[in-house]
């Protein structure tokens, strides 16, 4: 193996559009052309998340049209008392904007990752960490209000009982994904911090070379958990 | 030389494309732990996977000898309703998911991925380990669920509700809720090797491997990966709603309901049983793919070494497998013509089922038209290449028949179905099994397994295999049910049925022993058997071309090999041998004729 010392990697030129694809496809070695394995692993793995998160939202749709009582009023459950007047959805938006900048926070973590900037990386990891677990705290307030107002995975005082099972169920899986990322994002924030991006320190379980790439892949999943909290917001929030 | 360094090679000259992907730093182990334990070689976690997948599908086989004694002399083995119903689904579960899908994937997947196509290893060694251990972990926890209160589910391999969760089936309690944690940490394994497969095929090989030079056998590993990777979900997210439906009470998939025996409604309420179908055989369609397009592939590679001839079509194969693929998809609901849906779904769903029957037909085309005047040698792989070709298209030509509607309406349900997908996706896909073995094994052990035993082991499987399930076809026709404890008393059958069974338990009996013979030769021969030289088959593939064999870690020595052609060059004519390996180049081969992309 001692050809890793000597070797030079080349990306081939880019060539644009339909010719581009057939020409990747049928080339050698890569087929996405400069795209490191993690990176492609992380699109695959998204791809498949994604099918995951469709089928929990078709089955809720299915289970919202064949349901024999009524399904409650989203924009009465989901209200919030400011003084005497009850803000419709008011929680929600602020979850979603919170988590909706927080992709804007990850994203210039890449951006200062690239440049090499590994304080400025390490911050703005930080911060959409941050903004991902003040996410999941609105979150848990929002389970415990339905709660205390009666809401249980079995049933409701309002009207079909799938009503809490989907919310629990969607909400609380895309719940443990945003924890998840946010473990994570702290976890890059300290190696970022450490430097271990710039020295190539080795992971601790994988005894690889730390890598810059590491945060780009990060801030993949980051951003496609935003993405699908859009869908979930549409399809049970405001539907 | 063109703007993109890899186009001379296509054209034929020696030129070295560019090299575009890094070199793979391998972790070297240092003692036994993590040389042969905690390995992440993928060769050694090819093994693992291989031999788990055995040892459970052992259970599955023994669950099966004892599902036919019941069958045709009940009371021979005493054993009530419910241990029937545990048995069938737990040797439908075992030999679909635990057996099949893990010894295709992440047994032949692991081995066969990194050598076939140029690669050091998995991209990903340590994932690729930790998939292995999470699988072992699905395993024990399937296992686990033989040893609680109430036994395993019975609820039949395919789960459904309500009778799942009822307290009327067997292992309503604890069987099912470990049925379902076993398969959603084995979805959670297997989407770590998964994506290993997957990147390692589409962005690790080595120069001069495009995709169009890929062994089959690679591409039937892949296309069924992504399947997988695409259909479990279906399962996850199935398996999660049941789980609640169980443990908290909600009503996702149970309807309004009394409970079986005491006459009580049950809380649940407005749930849709027929929704569990639909997500269940989203999953459960693909998977039938997953485990035959492997089996696709290796089977071409089969046929094309051991006919000395280059695969027919080999791109028609290629677009087959990935059109099959596609279609694998839009097709589940022919599984549920008897479910109630609209009579509309099922036209749609027969349509695309019969449209798959075209690129399956192209394949079986291809394979007979590679073995036509061909140099056919009868080692044991051909022989079992053979009778899948014969299997399988018996098993195909039955699906035909499931697939209208029309037909499947008095069909569903009968012994005609169980024939139908045990020839189909259970003796055609282990006919491969044991063919890629006796072919691979060699390459894995550096020793030959011994020939007349196979052969033995051969004429009895495939003759004893046809003995179980042709008959069946017939006492399908006759209207005997399936899954039914007992169905033999009265005169809702002739008598003609009970000899029948009788027949076949036999038969499954003497095949069942038959593999035992196999065992003792496999086991016999790791140590025993005759040595092989370097590439004995005389392949053309990479992983037989490794400098050591068997190849050590990091598969190749210092350098990867470069490639120059595809993996079909048999019999090239003008050539001094019959075949000609991927990394010869054209200047080294003496006559410009055997020049082929």
């Amino acid at each position: 193996m001692e050809e890793s010392t000597t070797a030079t990697i080349t990306v081939p030129p880019y060539i644009k559009g339909r010719k581009g694809v057939v020409s990747d496809w049928s080339s050698d070695q890569k087929t996405f052309k400069g795209v490191p394995w993690g990176k492609a692993m992380m699109w695959i793995f998204l791809v498949a998340d994604t099918f995951i998160f469709s089928i929990f939202l078709i089955s809720y749709m299915t289970v919202r049209f064949s349901t024999k009582l009524a399904w409650p009023n989203p924009s009465k459950v989901f209200s919030l008392h400011v003084g005497h007047v009850s803000v419709p959805l008011l929680l929600i938006a602020i979850m979603t904007f919170i988590l909706i900048t927080s992709s804007g926070t990850m994203a210039l973590a890449v951006k200062y990752g690239y440049q090499r900037n590994r304080k400025m990386c390490s911050i703005f990891l930080i911060l959409t960490a941050l903004f991902g677990a003040s996410f999941v705290g609105m979150q848990a307030f929002e389970w415990t209000k339905l709660i205390m107002e009666g809401v249980r995975p079995w049933g409701n005082p309002w009207g079909a009982p799938q009503f809490g099972a989907s919310f629990f169920m969607i909400t609380g899986f895309h719940g443990t994904h945003v924890t998840i990322g946010v473990i994570f994002l702290l976890i890059m924030s300290r190696k970022s911090f450490r430097g271990d991006f710039d020295t190539g320190r080795r992971g601790f379980f994988t005894s690889q070379k730390s890598h810059y790439e590491a945060i780009e892949i990060m801030g993949l999943y980051w951003h496609f958990v935003d993405l699908v909290w859009v869908f979930i917001f549409a399809f049970f929030y405001l539907w | 030389m063109a703007a993109n360094g890899y186009e001379d090679v296509v054209k034929g000259d020696d030129a070295v494309p560019a090299l575009e992907v890094q070199p793979q730093e391998l972790y070297h182990a240092k003692s036994f732990w993590t040389r042969y334990i905690f390995c992440q070689d993928a060769k050694v976690i090819a093994v693992q996977y291989s031999l788990t997948a055995i040892a459970i599908g052992l259970v599955g086989l023994v669950s099966s000898w004892l599902i036919r004694m019941q069958i045709a002399y009940p009371g021979v083995i005493p054993m009530d309703a419910s241990a029937y119903y545990q048995l069938v689904t737990m040797h439908g579960m075992i030999m679909v998911i635990y057996l099949l899908t893990a010894l295709f994937l992440g047994g032949f997947g692991n081995y066969l991925i990194p050598l076939m196509v140029g690669a050091r290893d998995m991209v990903f060694p340590y994932v690729n380990m930790l998939s292995y251990w999470v699988f072992l972990l699905a395993v024990l926890i399937l296992v686990a669920s033989y040893f609680v209160p109430g036994g395993p589910t019975g609820a039949g391999w395919t789960l459904y509700p309500p009778q799942a969760i009822t307290s009327g089936t067997p292992g309503s309690g604890l069987g099912i809720i470990l049925m379902i944690v076993s398969l959603a940490v084995f979805v959670v394994g297997f989407t770590m090797g998964g994506l290993n497969y997957v990147i390692t095929t589409l962005q690790a090989r080595t120069r001069g491997m495009t995709l169009m030079r890929l062994p089959l056998t690679v591409w039937g590993i892949f296309v069924a990966t992504v399947l997988a990777l695409f259909a479990f979900p279906a399962l996850l997210v199935a398996g999660i709603m049941m789980l609640l439906d169980n443990i908290l009470g909600t009503s996702f998939f149970m309807p309004a309901i009394l409970e079986a025996g005491l006459g009580e409604q049950m809380a649940y309420d407005g749930g849709s049983p027929i929704l569990f179908q639909h997500l269940f055989w989203f999953f459960g369609h693909p998977e039938v793919y997953i485990v035959a397009l492997p089996a696709f592939g290796i089977v071409s590679d089969l046929i094309s070494v051991h006919a000395r001839k280059n695969i027919f079509g080999y791109r028609m194969m290629v677009w087959a497998i990935v059109i099959i693929g596609f279609l694998s998809f839009i097709v589940w609901a022919h599984h549920m013509y008897v479910a109630g849906m609209n009579p509309w779904f099922g036209f749609f769903f027969a349509t695309t089922t019969l449209i798959i029957a075209i690129p399956t037909a192209l394949k079986v085309y291809n394979w007979v038209l590679t073995l036509w005047r061909g140099n056919i040698q009868l080692t044991v792989p051909m022989l079992f290449a053979i009778g899948f070709l014969i299997t399988f298209t018996n098993g195909g030509l039955t699906g035909l028949f499931l697939g209208n509607v029309i037909v499947d309406v008095p069909l569903s349900d009968t012994y005609f179905v169980v024939a139908h997908f045990h020839m189909v996706m259970g003796i055609a896909p282990v006919l491969v099994v044991y063919g890629a073995i006796y072919h691979w094994f060699p390459l894995i052990t550096g020793r030959f397994l011994n020939n007349r035993l196979g052969k033995i082991h051969f004429w009895i499987t495939f003759l004893g295999s046809y003995s179980i399930y042709f008959p069946m076809h017939y006492l399908g026709f006759m209207g005997v049910t399936r899954r039914y404890f007992e169905v033999f008393e009265g005169e809702a059958f002739p008598v003609s049925i009970v000899g029948i069974n009788q027949f076949i338990t036999i038969a499954a009996l003497v095949t069942g022993f038959a593999q035992l013979v196999f065992f003792y030769n496999l086991i016999v021969s790791v140590k025993h058997g005759d040595k092989a030289e370097k590439n004995p088959w005389k392949a053309c593939s990479l992983e037989w071309q490794t400098t050591e064999m068997p190849p050590g870690h990091g598969n190749f020595e210092k350098e990867l090999p470069i490639v120059h052609r595809w993996a079909y060059d048999f019999s090239v004519p003008g050539a001094n041998e019959d075949y000609i390996p991927q990394n010869i180049s054209p200047s080294e081969v003496s006559n410009a004729q055997a020049e082929k992309t």
